[in-house]
C-alpha cells in the first residue's frame, strides 16, 4: 500500500479546501444560519413538534444532513474533475497508486471536509437553540457513513464528467430536491397518504432520520432500517466505481 | 541491458484508429533515445501506455523487469513523464508542486533534493510563487522539475520543448544531458530533429503507429546520409560532356553547376572530375559540399 501517496492526495485536497475557506466552509454556515433564522426562529415558533422537541432543535439534524451531502459531493466532485480538467490526472495515473489509494485520497479528505463543516453547523446552531445530542457515537457514525457515500457519489460523478455543467447536474437537480424532501424541515409522517409512501423511496429520509434519532432518539425510522439503506448505497458506489475503474471508461481509454 | 522491453504492443482507441501497430522495442540503461515521427504517429501513445495512462489493446511492456500492467507499482516508481502539454495545478506553489510530485510516487519529502533540482533549473526564486504567476517557459521548466521528484531511473519527454525559445530549448538541451550523465536513461519525442540529432545516442522513426526504423543516430547517419557536391560554374553550360554523362552528375535546372550525388556506399574520384572539367574547358567559381540531415534523412523514411 502507498501510504504516503494516499496521505498526499488527501493532504492537497485539505490545503485546496482551507485555501478558499470563504467558499468551502464559510458558505455553507451562513446558508445554515439563515435556515435557522427564518425556519427555526421565526416560523418555528408556530409550529409544534412531539416528544419534547423543538421546531428550532428538530431541524438542527436536518440542516447538517443537508450541508453534509452536498459538501462531501462537491468536494469529491470537483476534487477529481479539475485534475481531469487541467490534465494534471497523469501525476496520479502514472504514479505508483492503486485505484483504491486515489479513491480513498480523495473521498476521504472530502468527508473530512464535509464532518468539519457539520461540526462548525452543530456550533452555530447552538447559539439559536440547546441541542443535545443523546448518541454522540451513533452521530458520529451517521455523520460518516453519509458523508462517505456522497463523497463516493460525487467522485463517480467527477470521474464521468466531461463539462462543468455535467457535473453541476446532479447536485442541483438531484440531491438539492431530494434534501429538501427528505424531511429536512418537516416529518414524512406530516405528509399525506401517497406522499408518505413515496417519501420512503427517497434515500435521504434515511440518512436525515438516522441522524436525528441520535440526536433525540426518536424518529419516523428505525436507525438499523437507516444504517442499512446507507450501507446500501456505499455498496452501490463502490461496485459502480469498481466497474468504472476495471474498464477504465472516461479515464484511460 | 535493456531498461525498457516493448514487445508487440498495438492500441486501437474506440473509433477505430489504430495508433500503434505490433510495436517491438528495446531501451538501453542509461542512453538518450529520440523518437521521430509526424503528428499523429503514435509517439504520444506510445509513452502514455508505458506510463500508465492509456490501456493498450495488446502487446506488453517492461520496464526494469517489471510488467507495466501486472506489476504496475514496481515499474511506475522507475519512471517519469514530463507531458507534451503545460498540465500544472495552477493554485499551488512551485515548490508544493514539487513535493506533491514525490508524494505520489510513496516517497517521503527530501528538502535537499528539492532545492537541487529547482536550483539546476533556475527555478529556486520563484519556489514560493504560485504556478498561475510563472511564464510559459517557466512553467515548462516546472513540469520537468516535478518530473525529477521521483528519481526516475527512466525519464519520458514528450515534445519537452515544443513553443520553447530558442535560449530555453538550449539551456534545457543541457540540462538533460546532465541528467543522463547521472545515469538517467531518456527517452523523449520531438518534431524537432535537430533535438534528436544533437543528443540522442539511437534513434526510432515511427509512422502511422509502425516502427519504421531504430538504429544509432552516427550509423543512421552514416547510411541514410547523401551527400552533394556542388560546383558553380564560371558560364552556363548547355549540355555535359559524354565523360560527364553519368548516373551521379547532373546539371542544374539555370545551367549554372554540376551536382555530383555521392554517399557512403558510393564514391568517385574526385581528381579525376576536376581533370575531366579541366580538359572541357569548364571554369569552375565555386565549390560546395552538402551532407543530408536527419531532416532530410526523416523526410525521405517518411516518404517512401
Amino acid at each position: 500500500m502507498n501510504l504516503i501517496g494516499f496521505f498526499t492526495i488527501y493532504k492537497k485536497e485539505m490545503i485546496r479546501t482551507f485555501r478558499v475557506p470563504l467558499q468551502t466552509i464559510f458558505s455553507p454556515v451562513i446558508t445554515t444560519a439563515l435556515y435557522f433564522i427564518v425556519f427555526g426562529s421565526a416560523i418555528g415558533s408556530r409550529i409544534s413538534i412531539s416528544g419534547g422537541v423543538s421546531y428550532a432543535q428538530f431541524i438542527v439534524p436536518g440542516l447538517i444532513m443537508m450541508s453534509l451531502l452536498s459538501s462531501s459531493l462537491s468536494a469529491s466532485s470537483s476534487g477529481i474533475y479539475f485534475p481531469k480538467f487541467t490534465g494534471t490526472i497523469y501525476e496520479l495515473l502514472s504514479a505508483p497508486l492503486s485505484y483504491l489509494e486515489i479513491t480513498l485520497g480523495y473521498t476521504l479528505a472530502a468527508t473530512s471536509r464535509a464532518m468539519i463543516i457539520s461540526v462548525i453547523i452543530y456550533i452555530v446552531s447552538l447559539f439559536f437553540t440547546p441541542v443535545p445530542i443523546a448518541h454522540p457515537l451513533v452521530a458520529i457514525l451517521f455523520v460518516f457513513l453519509t458523508a462517505f457515500t456522497f463523497a463516493l457519489f460525487g467522485f463517480i460523478i467527477g470521474l464521468l464528467s466531461d463539462t462543468f455543467e455535467k457535473l453541476n447536474i446532479f447536485p442541483t437537480f438531484v440531491i438539492t430536491p431530494l434534501s429538501f424532501l427528505g424531511g429536512v424541515f418537516y416529518s414524512v409522517d406530516m405528509l399525506p397518504g401517497i406522499w408518505h409512501k413515496i417519501s420512503y423511496i427517497n434515500p435521504i429520509v434515511y440518512m436525515i432520520n438516522g441522524l436525528r434519532w441520535s440526536f433525540f432518539e426518536s424518529s419516523t425510522v428505525s436507525p438499523l432500517v437507516s444504517i442499512g439503506i446507507i450501507s446500501f448505497f456505499l455498496l452501490l458506489c463502490l461496485l459502480f466505481l469498481w466497474r468504472i475503474f476495471k474498464t477504465g471508461y472516461k479515464i484511460k481509454t | 541491458m535493456s531498461i525498457l522491453k516493448i514487445k508487440n504492443l498495438s492500441k486501437e482507441y474506440q473509433d477505430g484508429t489504430k495508433a500503434l501497430k505490433n510495436v517491438s522495442l528495446e531501451i538501453n540503461k542509461g542512453e538518450i533515445f529520440a523518437l521521430l515521427g509526424p503528428n499523429g504517429a503514435g509517439k504520444t501513445t506510445l509513452i502514455n501506455i508505458v506510463c500508465g495512462l492509456v490501456n493498450p489493446s495488446g502487446g506488453e511492456a517492461l520496464i526494469g523487469g517489471f510488467d507495466i500492467i501486472k506489476q504496475y507499482r514496481q515499474a511506475r516508481s522507475l519512471v517519469s513523464l514530463v507531458p507534451q502539454e503545460i498540465q500544472l495545478d495552477p493554485f499551488i506553489t512551485v515548490e508544493q508542486t514539487l513535493e506533491f510530485a514525490r508524494g505520489f510516487f510513496g516517497k517521503s519529502k527530501k528538502p535537499e533534493l528539492t532545492k537541487e533540482i529547482l536550483s539546476g533549473l533556475s527555478l529556486l526564486d520563484k519556489k514560493d510563487n504560485r504556478v498561475n504567476q510563472l511564464s510559459g517557459g517557466m512553467k515548462r521548466r516546472v513540469l520537468i522539475a516535478k518530473a525529477l521528484m521521483n528519481e526516475p531511473a527512466v525519464l519520458f519527454l514528450d515534445e519537452p520543448t515544443a513553443g520553447v525559445d530558442v535560449e530555453l530549448r538550449r539551456d534545457m538541451w543541457k540540462f538533460i544531458a546532465k541528467i543522463k550523465k547521472q545515469g538517467t536513461t531518456i527517452i523523449l519525442t520531438t518534431h524537432y530533429l535537430e533535438e534528436a540529432e544533437s543528443m540522442a545516442d539511437r534513434i526510432g522513426i515511427i509512422d502511422k503507429g509502425e516502427l519504421k526504423m531504430i538504429e544509432n543516430k552516427d550509423v543512421l547517419m552514416k547510411k541514410m546520409g547523401k551527400k552533394q557536391l556542388l560546383i558553380s560554374l564560371k558560364n552556363t553550360l548547355d549540355n555535359l560532356p559524354s565523360e560527364l554523362k553519368k548516373d551521379y552528375i547532373c546539371l542544374s535546372d539555370d545551367k549554372q553547376s554540376l551536382i555530383v550525388n555521392y554517399g557512403n556506399d558510393f564514391e568517385f574520384d574526385v581528381a579525376d572530375l576536376m581533370q575531366t572539367l579541366k580538359n572541357n574547358n569548364i571554369v569552375i567559381s565555386d565549390i560546395v559540399i552538402k551532407q543530408s540531415s536527419l531532416e532530410d534523412i526523416f523526410i525521405d523514411l517518411i516518404n517512401e
